[in-house]
């Protein structure tokens, strides 16, 4: 007689994998997930209740720290929040720089996605070739922002700082360059058959499930649902450019990993679109009040960030601070399909489908 | 040797002595803590320690509250205080004593809220020890952590009656009406009142015999200062009125007063409508007929489709919501609010199958629950409100309509105590079960003053 018994395992809240603080308890029928709970909050630091205290301007440094992967879309969508509550019109070339900003971050974000995902497979020389690429990224927003990482560059009513001389052409050249090496990535690991193995038809679920648990960004868009808010209900001027829609039909681990790839390639068209479009002159600032006081009311504003919709609620008593702020984190509800998803898989696809949903735990824990 | 063990003993008697006077000080505290709400013979009668412990915390919480009410409550004040003072210096002769009239009058009033502040304090601790005996009353030693919670709960409750409580006597005891309003029937309330009318009064008195002071010994150093202050201010303003002035341009004939307040109230409405409208609207006239939204038709379909299926009740309001992209918003009764989601998801020609965003908010007078839905079919969105009682925020969970509710009314359990009935795994999901208080309550004050 062979004794068994389930085996509750712990993963995380310190573990390579989850990319965070983020913990797992696992009940496990041998080799097989049969249960699967998340347990998150590791990262919490009240974001909603310390902007309660603060005026517009200041808490965008803190939105920096949401998703800090893509700082520069949680900055957009507070500013946006505002600016759609106040009615304020954006300077051109501040609408432009914002564009640009954000979509180089949209790339920064997939390339560190694309190379943590690959290095949690145990390959690690193509995080080597993400990291080169993305540093060039930061360089390009340092220069514009002063910063790598958290940059604070939107303000209400434009962006902080111009772009520096010699910035727009040092965008135009990274565009070929960015397309030259994103080749190189599909050869050297989409085609890969352990690559492949790992991840066809692992983590799959329908179009139906993606609706049903409010997946967003590539998780949505991976199960054939063509969405996106840039396109679908555009702001800024995201309806000045020519870019598609990405979707794969697939629903699985690949599915996604295609997705985010043929994405950098749209972000690169819009780049390259906005430079072209960029006007020479202009102020980067609309004439806004010294102290912002949205009118009284509330509103929702969503926008498409690189991990899905960011959106901002609003709640305005007419103050120079927000009454109640409240983020709607795309990371926080694309992890809550994670155990559906893990239910009856071999333990060692968890790497593979958490990988492959692209969160960031502070954006999941706010 | 013996020089070393007399060094031992002093030290260690030195110890000892810091610790009784530690202990005794502590008990001090305690004591005074609990004379002040007359609790220590409830906590004697008890004699349970675990009890004594949750009763502690639970009396921490209570004070927290209190003390968080009696913040707000200066506020108020000083922000009334301000107002106040605000028109009276347009229309005063801006001189130098008025300026100092009128600090001590602001001097009066925030002595005023402190005084009330304190009778605040002392009220919700009152509060909570009333509850506190008929909690003991149960007896029942099993269930200790059940027990705990609700005494918590239950001098939560006191704090938010007593800091109602307070809240009404800073009102009163800032306008100086406390004596007209005696004729109320709670004795507590009256005490106070007249406490704090009195205080007010006599601080108020001895502000203005200081002032009367200051005034006739004029060679004082510090007063010469404030005075200095005090004529610069009186300078700045009449140059800003003056500036105003100017800019009207053409009323140099009429009063000087009336020309003053007609430019300061034309500045007010064009900065109002700036900020209403934005950039280029200043030019634009306020009275201008609005544009029906483009979303109006929606709403429209929404509203009656609901109407005619779930009946004409359910609805409490329906409108566009201008400052959020047009959005149409429906506010849902709250015994109605499961149904009109599952009718909104279910229904043929409204096919919302998405749930963007649910979060709830306190708005101080009630909770609400926000949730912003979106048809994939229709391309269209909907935000769905419900308006909750602050003391019993309940509502139906809309996680069985839409799995993505699940972990979204989980976080709005957490920070804001908002319990959702037939939520599949309610929890505390950023905070953990053991955190007391809900910290996006407007009223929350942090029980553990370490984090």
């Amino acid at each position: 007689m062979i004794r068994t018994e389930e085996v509750l395992l712990n993963v995380g809240p310190q573990h390579p994998s989850t990319h965070g603080v983020f913990r797992l308890v696992l009940t496990l029928d041998g080799e097989v997930i049969t249960n699967a709970e998340p347990v998150i909050g590791y990262l919490h630091r009240g974001t909603e209740k310390i902007a309660e205290n603060l005026q517009f301007t200041q808490i965008i440094p803190y939105t920096d720290r949401m998703d800090y992967v893509s700082a520069m879309t949680n900055n957009y969508v507070l500013v946006h929040a505002v600016e759609t509550m106040m009615g304020i019109e954006i300077p051109e070339r501040a609408e432009y720089l914002r564009v640009l900003a954000m979509e180089l971050n949209r790339v920064a974000s997939h390339l560190l996605w694309w190379g943590t995902y690959i290095l949690d497979f145990g390959a690690t020389s193509p995080l080597l070739y993400a990291f080169r690429e993305r540093e060039m990224i930061l360089n390009l927003l340092n220069e514009l922002s002063g910063a790598r990482l958290t940059f604070n560059y939107m303000r209400v009513g434009g962006v902080k700082w111009d772009a520096p001389e010699g910035w727009l052409e040092k965008v135009r050249d990274f565009v070929p360059y960015m397309r030259k090496m994103l080749d190189g990535y599909h050869q050297l690991v989409s085609g890969n058959e352990i690559f492949l193995s790992r991840t066809k038809n692992v983590g799959t679920y329908t179009k139906e499930d993606a609706l049903n648990y409010s997946l967003s960004g590539v998780n949505l868009r991976s199960t054939g649902v063509k969405w996106d808010l840039r396109k679908d209900e555009p702001y800024s001027i995201y309806d000045r450019f020519d870019f598609d829609v990405v979707t794969r039909d697939g629903g699985d681990a690949f599915a996604r990993y295609e997705c985010r790839l043929a994405e950098i390639e749209e972000s690169l068209k819009i780049i390259e679109q906005a430079v072209e479009q960029f006007p020479e002159e202009g102020p980067i600032m609309a004439k806004v009040p010294k102290i912002i006081k949205p009118p009284k009311g509330e509103a929702f504003v969503r926008i498409e960030g690189s991990r899905g919709e960011i959106g901002c609620y609003i709640a305005s008593d007419g103050k120079k601070e927000p009454y109640r702020l409240k983020f709607r984190r795309p990371s926080f509800y694309n992890l809550q399909i994670l155990p559906k998803l893990l239910k009856g898989q071999n333990i060692s696809n968890l790497i593979s489908i958490l990988g492959a949903i692209d969160i960031v735990l502070g954006e999941v824990d706010g | 040797m013996s020089g070393d063990k007399d060094l031992e003993r002093l030290k260690k008697e030195a110890v000892a002595k810091a610790k009784a006077e530690a202990a005794a000080k502590r008990k001090a505290k305690e004591l005074a803590a609990q004379g002040a709400s007359e609790e220590a013979p409830a906590d004697k009668s008890s004699g349970d320690t675990a009890d004594d412990l949750a009763k502690k915390k639970a009396e921490a919480v209570a004070k927290a509250k209190a003390a968080a009410a009696a913040k707000r409550k200066a506020k108020e004040l000083a922000a009334q205080g301000a107002n106040e003072e605000a028109p009276a210096d347009e229309s005063s002769g801006d001189t130098a004593d008025d300026l100092a009239k009128k600090k001590a009058e602001a001097v009066a009033k925030a002595k005023a809220a402190a005084a009330a502040k304190r009778k605040a304090k002392e009220l919700a601790e009152q509060g909570a020890s009333e509850e506190a005996p008929a909690d003991e009353s149960s007896g029942d030693t099993v269930d200790d952590l059940a027990k705990k919670k609700a005494a918590a709960v239950a001098k939560a409750k006191a704090a938010a009656a007593a800091k109602r409580k307070a809240k009404e006597l800073a009102e009163q005891g800032a306008s100086e009406e406390a004596p007209a309003d005696e004729s109320s029937g709670d004795t507590v309330d009256e005490l106070a009142k007249k406490k704090a009318a009195a205080v007010a009064k006599a601080k108020a008195a001895a502000a203005a015999k200081r002032k009367a002071m200051g005034q006739a010994e004029g060679g004082d150093e510090g007063d010469d200062l404030a005075k200095k202050k005090a004529a610069a201010v009186a300078k700045a303003k009449a140059a800003a009125a003056a500036k105003k002035k100017a800019a009207e341009g053409g009323s140099g004939s009429g009063d000087d007063a009336k020309a003053k307040a007609i430019a300061a109230a034309k500045a007010k409405a064009a900065a109002a409508a700036r900020a209403k409208a934005g950039k280029g609207a200043a030019t634009e006239e306020p009275t201008e007929p609005k544009q029906p939204s483009p979303n109006q038709k929606y709403l429209d379909k929404y509203v009656e489709i609901i109407k005619k299926h779930l009946g004409e009740e359910v609805l409490e309001d329906s409108y566009i919501n201008n400052l959020s992209k047009d959005v149409p918003t429906l506010v849902a009764k709250r015994e109605a609010y499961y149904k009109i989601a599952e009718f909104l998801k279910f229904n043929e020609s409204l096919g919302f199958d998405y749930l963007s965003e649910i979060h709830g908010s306190d708005f101080e007078t009630h909770m609400e629950v926000y949730a912003h839905l979106y048809s994939y079919k229709n391309k269209q969105s909907v935000a769905l409100k419900v308006k909750l009682d602050r003391e019993q925020p309940e509502i139906e969970s809309v996680a069985r309509l839409w799995a993505g509710a699940d972990w979204p009314e989980c976080e709005a359990y957490d920070l804001l105590g908002i319990r959702f009935t037939g939520h599949p795994n309610l929890r505390r999901i950023m905070l953990g079960e053991e955190w007391i208080g809900y910290p996006l309550r407007k009223d929350y004050e942090p029980y553990d003053v370490e984090v």
